[in-house]
């Protein structure tokens, strides 16, 4: 069983993870320190949670590239109306950035299930179309902090047993996604409509409706990462997040979700995150420049796919009866 | 004779796990149609692989015109004239006859530019040597499927064939196109070319081939002179056992109406289909290709539109709009591509076993895993899948036993009727026995079947009644008594029973 475990994808990626982890902690021991590890994870939140919806997407073979730009608009929306209403209620701000996202996530799902275009074409024109409307929505001003209420910029930091509002929502969506991928109908049907659609078809699954669903989820958590995002830089302007899309495919990619469908798991995806984190919080603290991250990320990226390859090579069906027939035969 | 052109000795070929060659021989000789024969899983298809260079055998030799040979990759063996034409060949639509058939091997100019005014001149001589009319600039799209054929033959006589290797070239043609294709081999027989011919049909092995050789779970059997030998005794040395022909049809009690189906009307694809199934009946539909008859299962199971008439439960008017509705009512379909169409490879075997009814199993949307595991023990031993656990992923099991999964599939779902579209399409003897049996069973156990077939015997041989279609309409029913292979063949084909 452990010995499974340690062979497994997600298995041998946390190791890496943990080795780079205390690797680092070697030369700079704050590094590890419980407070830094928090402070990582709190960092990596909100790739965690968009990651989470893209799995969703990528496991019914489809793409979300309008994550980020849905994160944007989003974002901008609920700065504008919290600095023009200052007084509305942060659970009426959390539910409109929900709505929001959901609606926008619902575009790209309708597109897909009912006129069946491509995932990337209607999502790579509906980037544009939603960072644009963020461009019309704020005229390209800024929302910046002295704009908005405390409590706006307040709740994703408050802390609950040293720990900001802002992981423990994360930790929330990660145990909510892991226990409706292993067992609810629901999370079932993406495995099923992405691993074979037309055998899902015949067995009552209706696959253009699970990839709407796929959609719309991913829509809604970058709705409420479009919240999460403004307040805790405390500025909202229309580059937010800008390519932030390509980060959260590399994090699913590099957490072993198969870029063809069908296969993933909500562990290997929030590992896949982290690890990301891990190397953007890690490369500053042991004197690498930043702008280093994105090729290191590429770089984990490309081995992934290549180990994803090359383990499935060389597995050969069952043809003989019993391996010892051909012994039996000559036998005889 | 003169002696083998190519040949095969003690090749082995391990997969981790298998050994799909085990010492295998085989020899082709120069003007001579060699029949390679052996059921599903015999290792057929390995050793086309190693015989063009695609797998690289573990053990033993190979050797042409004498000489021993490694092939590193399909172009060695290409470059040694050793060529292969496909059960479907895989071709591009959107490029010229031409640029297809000499694909990947362009003729080339000395300024390393492709030669076009040669390429199409040799596609010219060689679409003519093969009698094929047909222009070399014209782009593939626009030609017939029998056209297309001629093309990928066109395309693996591209170079100087000396050996040529048809792996169930029939499979996806009409019967004259057959004709056309029997005339091909023996003009490259003529032309003193060492053919290796694969097939599941005799017919064709007795008409075409002059040797033989068999194989069997990887091994080699036998081989020997087609005119030294008969049917009876090649399947013997296929299967190891004598099979007889008959079909284990077993006489239940036929019950009540179960099914009414009335005018069911497509805009394109069929019009007033009427018909009933009584419990515990098998009704075979027979009708040739393209007469309708799948796409008649297909609106029964929901997954066509526009479709109008009504469809009777035990006397209850039903709805089906979709898959799932009909599952609901107690209809299922078993498609014909079952790999394709039924499997997820990627899931472990009970996940597909309860894909159809999770919601049943579900409580709450939550999915119950104890459930799912007794449904999948419960089926998979009574149709007797081979694996280790049922958690390993389909995709680790074999073609025969992915294909059980499916059926299993869809006994799970406790069906009243079950649709089987080409249950034994493409297996071998050994197994369509085996599918015949557990047809007979399941009547046997309440169920209603419909048969689809294009296998007249099967039909013939299974059904209790026979529904025969031609052109979307059906034009004929005959009783299990009344039914003789001509009446069938006379009716699908638009004549009357009278003659």
């Amino acid at each position: 069983m452990l010995k499974r475990l340690i062979y497994s994808r997600e298995g041998v990626l946390s190791i890496i993870v943990l080795a780079m982890f205390f690797g680092v902690g070697v030369i700079s021991p704050d590094f590890i320190s419980l407070s830094n590890s928090v402070s990582i994870f709190n960092d990596t939140s909100i790739l965690i949670m968009l990651a989470l919806g893209q799995m969703l997407v990528i496991l019914t073979r489809c793409i979300d590239l309008s994550v980020a730009a849905n994160v944007a608009f989003t974002g901008m929306f609920v700065a504008m109306v919290n600095q023009y209403f200052p007084e509305l209620h942060m659970s009426l701000l959390i539910f409109l950035s929900l709505f929001i996202g959901a609606l926008l996530g619902a575009i790209n799902g309708l597109f897909v299930w009912l006129l069946k275009v491509p995932s990337i074409v209607i999502t790579l024109g509906t980037m544009s179309i939603y960072r644009g409307a963020t461009f019309l929505l704020s005229d390209g001003a800024w929302v910046n902090s002295h704009q908005m209420s405390e409590s706006f910029i307040g709740l994703p930091r408050y802390e609950i047993l040293s720990m900001p509002v802002l992981g423990w929502m994360a930790i929330a969506a990660i145990i909510l996604f892991f226990w409706a991928m292993k067992f609810s109908v629901w999370g079932r049907n993406f495995y099923s409509a992405g691993g074979n659609p037309m055998a899902a078809f015949y067995s009552g699954v209706n696959v253009g409706k699970v990839q709407f669903y796929a959609f719309l989820v991913s829509g809604t958590l970058s709705g409420l990462c479009g919240y999460l995002w403004v307040s805790r830089f405390a500025v909202a302007y229309v580059d937010v997040a800008n390519g932030f899309e390509l980060q959260v495919i590399a994090a699913c990619v590099i957490g072993g979700v198969s870029i063809v469908g069908g296969l993933g798991t909500v562990v290997g995806c929030v590992i896949g995150a982290l690890f990301i984190g891990v190397v953007n919080n890690a490369l500053p603290i042991i004197g690498v420049s930043p702008f280093w991250q994105m090729a290191i990320s590429g770089l984990v990226i490309i081995i992934a796919v290549i180990a994803n390859a090359t383990s499935d090579k060389d597995k050969a069906r069952i043809i003989l009866r019993n391996p010892n027939a051909n012994d039996e035969i000559r036998a005889n | 004779m003169n002696n083998a052109i190519f040949s095969l000795k003690k090749v082995s070929k391990v997969f981790p796990g298998v050994r799909a060659l085990d010492g295998v021989d085989l020899h082709l000789y120069p003007g001579q149609v060699t029949a390679l024969i052996g059921e599903n899983g015999a290792g057929k298809s390995t050793l086309v692989k190693t015989m063009t260079g695609i797998y690289q055998p573990d053990g033993g030799e190979i050797i042409f015109n004498g000489k021993p040979v490694q092939f590193h990759s399909p172009h060695d063996s290409h470059a040694l004239g050793i060529t292969a034409i496909h059960q479907e060949t895989v071709l591009f639509d959107d490029l010229t006859v031409a640029e297809n058939i000499f694909l990947g091997n362009y003729p080339m100019t000395k300024h390393f530019s492709i030669d076009w005014s040669t390429m199409v001149t040799r596609s010219q001589e060689i679409l003519s040597s093969i009698n094929a009319q047909m222009d070399p600039n014209q782009i593939l799209r626009e030609l017939s499927i029998g056209q297309k054929h001629m093309v990928g033959i066109a395309r693996a006589l591209s170079v100087d064939a000396k050996v040529v290797i048809l792996d169930e070239p029939t499979a996806a043609l009409s019967h004259h196109e057959i004709h056309e294709l029997y005339e091909l081999v023996n003009t490259l027989r003529d032309q003193g070319k060492a053919i290796l011919f694969i097939t599941h049909k005799f017919d064709e092995i007795f008409t075409l081939a002059d040797r033989y050789t068999v194989f069997r779970d990887g091994c080699y059997v036998g081989e020997g002179f087609i005119k030294d030998t008969n049917e009876a005794q090649l399947v013997e040395m296929m299967v190891a056992r004598s099979i007889e022909a008959t079909y284990p049809k077993k006489d239940v009690e036929i019950g009540e109406t179960l099914l009414e189906v009335s005018n069911l009307c497509h805009t394109t694809e069929f019009a007033d289909i009427s018909f009933s199934l009584k419990k515990g009946e098998i009704l075979g539909v027979y009708g040739l290709v393209g007469s309708g008859r799948t796409e008649v299962m297909q609106a029964l199971f929901g997954t066509t539109d526009h479709v109008t008439g009504t469809v009777k439960m035990n006397g209850k008017e039903v709805i089906i709009h979709s898959p799932k509705e009909a599952i609901d009512n107690g209809i299922v379909y078993v498609p014909e591509e079952r790999q394709k169409q039924g499997i997820v490879l990627e899931l472990p075997i009970y996940q597909n076993v309860s894909l159809p009814q999770m919601e049943r199993l579900a409580k709450h949307g939550q999915i119950d895993e104890e459930g799912e595991m007794a449904l999948a023990r419960q089926y998979c031993e009574r149709l007797q899948v081979k694996a280790s656990c049922w958690d390993e992923k389909v995709m680790n099991l074999s073609g025969g036993n992915q294909q059980k999964v499916v059926i299993a599939k869809w006994l799970a779902t406790n069906p009243k009727v079950i649709i089987l579209d080409e249950p034994t399409k493409g297996i071998d003897i050994g197994s369509k026995a085996a599918v015949h049996e557990f047809m007979s069973e399941l009547v046997d156990s309440g169920l209603s079947v419909i048969m689809v077939s294009s296998e007249l015997p099967e039909i013939l041989g299974m059904s209790d009644r026979i529904l025969v279609m031609n052109e979307g309409l059906i034009v004929g029913e005959l009783s299990r008594a009344d039914a003789t292979p001509e009446k069938v063949v006379s009716l699908a084909t638009g004549g009357s029973v009278a003659c």
